[in-house]
């Protein structure tokens, strides 16, 4: 993976008209500020209500809680966006630069409703969906079952105990991602760089075996 | 798609991909050069290819995009 921190540096430093002014009313106490803080609210909570209410179903919240969980969301981005008023670079609008906050905090608190789920799995292996999660038809079982018979090998063989808990839970047992960093204690670019490995070890694997094209182009 | 495309695709890595820190850490001027008409794809190909494979950070970009165009009305 490479960084973009020589990216970052080259993006001015200076904010629009409108940014300067967002930063100037919120930097000062007093009724600007107040006001600022108020319309700033109703943002990120317009929008973190749209959001919970998009992702709530999939994870059964619904009702009052996924209510609370978007205005506890929208609480949490305004704290968050006052306390890092100074970290805002002129690098995008500060509109943008704020609702940045109130998605993280969506997604966030989605991943922590996942486990609250009764029937959650993650000990439990069922092969038997895998080939549902990827659209093999069971007519033509015949022509993909080698391949998945493959794979399911080279998860055993090729992948490091903890990559291939992190492949079981998220692609056999359909856990999100967000909601497994959480059970491992770690953060999602942590278990997406534990999955990103094991992607390349088991196609490199598959491949090595001619089940999958020898193209390494490496590009999606 | 059928499946052996779907699988190849899930399997298949770009080395150009940032990964989950660096995608969001920038995820705010990428949204706005899209929101904008931009080439974002071609000025940022290592947040595109962690977008393209990440789902929950592809989901917070299209959120937040979403959000962006909202706004503008």
């Amino acid at each position: 993976m490479i960084p973009v921190n020589s990216v970052v540096d080259e993006i001015p430093a200076r904010p629009d008209p409108e940014s300067a002014e967002w930063i100037r009313v919120l930097a000062v106490a007093g009724p600007q500020q107040e006001a600022a803080l108020a319309r700033l609210h109703e943002m990120l909570l317009r929008i973190a209500q749209r959001e919970a209410r998009r992702r709530g179903p999939r994870l059964l919240i619904g009702g009052p809680e996924l209510e609370d969980l978007a205005y506890q969301a929208a609480a949490d981005a305004l704290m968050a966006i006052t306390g890092k008023l100074g970290q805002f670079r002129g690098e995008s609008r500060f509109t943008t630069w704020a609702c940045r906050f109130v998605i993280l905090e969506v997604s966030a608190k989605v991943g922590r409703h996942f486990w609250r789920r009764p029937d959650v799995p993650l000990e439990a292996e069922d092969w038997d969906r895998l080939p549902g999660r990827f659209g093999f038809e069971p007519a033509q079982e015949s022509e993909w079952r080698d391949l998945l018979a493959a794979l399911r090998r080279a998860v055993d063989t090729e992948l490091t105990a903890r990559q291939r808990e992190v492949f079981v839970a998220i692609v056999v047992n359909d856990v999100p991602l967000d909601a497994l960093a959480l059970r491992l204690g770690s953060n999602r670019n942590a278990v997406y760089k534990m999955m990103f490995d094991a992607r390349r070890k088991l196609r490199a694997a598959l491949a090595a075996n001619g089940y999958l094209d020898d193209d390494d182009s490496g590009r999606s | 798609m059928n499946g052996r495309a779907a699988l190849d695709r899930f399997l298949r890595t770009d080395p150009r991909d940032v990964g989950c820190a660096q995608a969001m850490e920038m995820l705010h001027v990428y949204v706005d050069m899209v929101a904008a008409g931009g080439s974002a794809e071609q000025r940022y190909p290592g947040i595109a290819a962690h977008l393209r494979a990440c789902g929950p950070c592809g989901e917070d970009f299209e959120a937040l995009l979403a959000a962006v165009r909202d706004a503008e009305g």
